[in-house]
């Protein structure tokens, strides 16, 4: 531990560091691949909608002997539509029959109960109309339009209107994603997966709102100073939040990695896995784009800012009169000599510490 | 919360920690009594924990009312599903709504959810519509199904008002006062009048030129008769789906199609359906003030007697006056409950303020009809959109997978905070421990305050948030160690890390709070339940880290030496975090350093 702490600590004071922004064209690169085969899954395939989003009944029964086979015939056979059956971890089988509505299910229940030889009244039953599907999505929609206009403008006034705009940025990215995934991978969309989508809202933004608070921190005085332009102090607070961000976002995982666990490996299936798988995705996703994609995407808002365009010209003018001078200034005043990048991986150094500010 | 505010008391001073401490012991140990003086120890479980039945009922915008649904009206709705479920005996059921147009229903395990769902999913909309044509559904046999008025506008008010569940009195006043009163069979037919024929009928009155059987019908030819004509003779009410259609999508206003249990004797035979032509509403379930299916001993029959409002006084008594002049059909007129016909007596006289409508009832079949005609009169159409119902057993699974999850999680994150901030940790997990005692207490106590229930959501919703706390305290921890990377000692850094950690926490729990709150506001369902859990969580994140992580920090820094210290397992050792001696401070902020190459 102690190592991670070190290492923290030399992330920290710029000692190591990956240079995020000024690498950022790939990881947009590498973003915009994703997203774009995200779009074209859910182009092309589509996403595989619950019973909830199509109307139909839905029917987990005790832990039975019957075969799934059985059970998917009496099923069609009583309901005279398909009928989709899974054997649960414990035994119980789930019975997804589309096409009914919440009156003619009724009757439906019975008859299967009686052919799989379970007393009605032990059969859950979930009856959805057409319509509750739409209702969810729309008030989904609904709800993701609101949200995403009032922590704009919340984010423009904590922090400021470029960070709104890339954090906004790396939502659309995250839910994109984990969107994306669903329609490849083909998980069934529920309205717990909208609930575990709509949760992502929240928490992508803490690790965005995480990172950008250490920004801000570090660029307040940013005019001041004539050594480091906009992106490189965006990168060197993102190596410094870097520990926090990674801790978090772990600390976040972790729970939903219970969740998912039980929901999906005990359960089978269900609300806590459709939340919970939805939450996972969404929180990977989530943690990636705050640290690759929405800094560097504030440090390229903010470098169009005529004053950080001055602030640049300054100091790229200094760094070429300190190159003429060379060495003859290091001995000096060696806290003015700065290399042209900020922080890169730096392997290797004898003794991390010492050799930074003497 | 809004923006966070800088410069509080506490910043950058170590404040009272004691007063803090103090503060939230006092909040848990009240709420902890609370809970155990209220006796409800442990959280309300929802239907799908619990087992039982959910229902969710969706307000149908109707043709011509275009602003019906509005809050007004779902309260009316919600009160009177309530008083027909608690009617029927489901004392512990809740109506609740949610969202603009949605009420829930749920009605617990063990009591008779399938009657429960009949009672509140299909009982809406009741309307007093003027038969204008019917066909009988079997041979039609005998005559008698009459309503029968009671005459009551003439009679004294008092004797208007019977309540109807004092026998005694009910009858006597029902007894003189009903003297014109038909009787018996409530079907289609009834003793017709004479005089009929002529009068006036308001609407449009299809024609049946087409129909084979209407019995009964006016000439008209307007294209809406003509239509509605086809509709008739071509509806089929031994087809249950038909049965659902009819009638879709007519304003209240207009004629309509309908169909109704045709019964001969005392009892339906489970098959015959007579079908209808109706006229225009006369009158509205609102109409009626009260109902109820009474005995009359004298006759030895059951009934039921009606109340109508003001209003609906007045109306009846026009509506049965034009009717007593008509011939049957058209003297009768049908009460049509969710475009059901469920009675269509005909009338002989003019009636008004009360009413009894007598027929081959039996016990049953009068108080159903009280009821219907008593609350039948929502204001709105309801679709029913989910019903699910959940076993005990299924329930409590659920239950305990959830919570399952929940260990799970936590152990997870007990132990990643362990290794990386080891004496830290110790902080944390306090942290974590006073978060959940308030979380569940504050649950607890919801229960009964307003309702709460936990359902499967809602615990996910809780283990979620073990994630969200723990990063409140990662985010003061890091900032702490920070500083002492910047070289401070202990205490100072613990002082100075908590204004700028503290400014991180509420921004990002705003955030997460606002998720919170628009996804309670805008949705529907289960995802109320995370999103309340979800929002109280966060508030108490706030609580803890101000009233208790924060204080609890101060005090270690300053009264121990094991953090004070910095001790190797601490979590704070200074050589451990990689700071070099000798120290020295550094103008981080400002004016990052940067690595030379040595």
């Amino acid at each position: 531990m102690s190592r991670l702490g070190s290492i923290g600590a030399r992330l920290y004071r710029g000692e190591v560091g990956y240079d995020f922004v000024g690498k950022r064209m790939i990881w947009y690169g590498i973003s915009v691949l994703i997203t774009v085969v995200a779009i074209a899954g859910l182009a092309f395939k589509g996403l595989n909608m619950g019973i909830e989003f199509q109307g139909g009944a839905l029917f987990t029964t005790p832990p039975t002997s019957v075969s799934v086979e059985k059970a998917k015939e009496d099923a069609e056979k009583a309901s005279g539509h398909d009928a989709i059956v899974q054997k649960l971890g414990n035994d119980t089988l789930r019975i997804q029959v589309g096409g009914l509505d919440t009156k003619t299910a009724a009757p439906v229940t019975e008859k299967l109960a009686q052919d799989l030889g379970v007393p009605t009244e032990k059969i859950n039953t979930e009856l959805v109309g057409p319509s509750w599907g739409e209702q969810i999505a729309n008030k989904a929609w609904t709800g993701l339009a609101v949200f995403m206009v009032l922590v704009v403008i919340y984010l423009a006034i904590a922090f400021e209107w470029r960070m709104a705009v890339a954090a906004l940025i790396a939502l659309v990215h995250d839910l994109t994603i984990t969107v994306g995934i669903y329609a490849l991978v083909g998980f069934e969309v529920t309205p717990g997966t909208v609930i575990g989508l709509l949760t992502i809202l929240g928490y992508s933004l803490y690790d965005t709102v995480v990172v950008f608070d250490g920004l801000k921190e570090g660029a307040k005085d940013i005019t001041k100073q004539t050594r480091f332009t906009y992106s490189e102090i965006a990168n060197r607070s993102l190596n410094g939040t870097l520990v926090r961000s990674i801790n978090t976002t772990v600390v976040a995982l972790l729970p939903v990695a219970g969740l998912l666990f039980i929901g999906g490996g005990v359960l089978g299936a269900g609300m806590l896995n459709d939340i919970s798988l939805s939450l996972f995705v969404g929180l990977a996703a989530g943690a990636y784009s705050s640290i690759f994609i929405a800094t560097p995407l504030v440090a390229d808002l903010k470098e169009r800012d005529p004053a950080m365009k001055a602030l640049k010209k300054r100091i790229l003018a200094k760094r070429a009169a300190e190159a003429k001078n060379g060495p003859a200034a290091e001995g000096d005043a060696p806290q003015d000599a700065v290399p042209a990048a900020v922080v890169g991986p730096r392997p290797s150094r004898g003794r991390p510490a010492s050799g930074k500010r003497r | 919360m809004a923006a966070p505010k800088k410069g509080r008391k506490v910043s950058g001073a170590p404040g009272r920690p004691g007063r803090a401490l103090a503060l939230i012991t006092i909040v848990i140990l009240a709420l902890a009594g609370g809970m155990f003086a209220s006796g409800h120890t442990t959280p309300r479980l929802g239907i799908d924990l619990a087992g039982g039945t959910s229902i969710t009922l969706k307000a149908q915008n109707e043709p011509g009312q275009p602003n019906a649904i509005n809050k007004t009206n779902m309260d009316t709705a919600v009160a009177i599903m309530e008083r027909r479920v608690n009617g029927m005996g489901v004392s512990e059921s809740e109506v609740q709504t949610q969202g603009t147009d949605n009420i829930i229903v749920n009605i617990p395990k063990g009591t008779n959810s399938k009657q429960a769902r009949e009672q509140v999913g299909t009982t809406a909309k009741l309307y007093f519509r003027q038969v204008l044509a019917q066909t009988q559904g079997t041979p039609l046999p005998d005559p008698g199904k009459t309503p029968k008025p009671d005459p009551t506008s003439t009679k004294k008010p008092d004797e208007a008002k019977d309540p109807k569940d004092k026998d005694g009195k009910d009858k006597d006043s029902k007894d003189k006062k009903s003297s014109p009163t038909p009787d018996p069979t409530k079907t289609s037919q009834g003793r017709a009048v004479t005089d009929a024929l002529k009068a006036p009928t308001p609407t449009p009155t299809p024609g049946a030129s087409k129909t084979p059987d209407p019995k009964t019908t006016p000439p008209a030819q307007d294209p809406a008769t003509a239509k509605l004509e086809k509709a008739f003779a071509a509806l089929d009410c031994t087809k249950p789906e038909q049965r659902e259609k009819a009638g879709d999508g007519i304003k209240p206003s207009e004629p309509t199609i309908a169909c109704g249990k045709s019964i001969t004797g005392k009892v339906w035979d489970g098959k015959s359906w007579d079908k209808f032509i109706l006229g225009p509403a006369e009158l509205e379930g609102t109409d009626v003030k009260k109902a109820s299916g009474t005995f009359d001993t004298q006759r030895a029959l059951w009934k039921v007697d009606m109340e109508f409002t003001k209003e609906g006084s007045d109306k009846f008594a026009k509506t049965t006056g034009k009717l007593m002049k008509l011939q049957q059909p058209l003297n009768q007129f049908g009460i049509v409950l969710d475009g059901n016909v469920v009675s269509a007596p005909s009338v002989s006289t003019v009636l008004s303020g009360n009413a009894e409508i007598t027929g081959s009832f039996t016990q049953e079949t009068a108080q159903e009809l009280g009821n219907i005609l008593s609350y039948g009169s929502l204001p709105l159409t309801f679709k029913e959109e989910t019903v699910t119902t959940v076993t005990p057993a299924l329930g409590s699974d659920q239950l305990e997978a959830g919570l399952i999850a929940g260990a799970i999680g936590l152990a997870l994150v007990v132990i990643y905070l362990v290794l990386y901030y080891r004496g830290l940790s110790f902080v944390a997990l306090l942290s974590l421990l006073v978060s959940g005692i308030l979380t569940y207490t504050i649950m607890a106590l919801l229960g009964p305050a307003i309702g709460f229930a936990l359902n499967l959501p809602a615990v996910c919703g809780a283990i979620v948030a073990i994630g969200i706390t723990a990063d409140s305290f990662i985010v003061y921890f890091e900032r702490i160690r920070d500083e002492i990377r910047d070289g401070r000692t202990l205490r100072p850094a613990v002082e100075r890390a908590w204004p700028r950690a503290r400014r991180t926490i509420l921004v990002s729990d705003f955030v997460s709070l606002l998720s919170a709150v628009v996804l309670y506001i805008v949705t529907v369902g289960k995802v109320q339940g995370f999103a309340f859990t979800l929002g109280l969580t966060t508030l108490l994140d706030v609580v803890v880290v101000f009233l208790f992580t924060k204080p609890l920090m101060t005090l270690l820094a300053s009264k121990t030496k094991f953090f004070g210290n910095g001790h190797k397992w601490s979590g704070l050792d200074p050589k451990r975090l990689g700071v070099q001696p000798p120290l020295r401070r550094t103008r981080r902020s400002v004016v990052p350093t940067e690595p030379k190459e040595a």
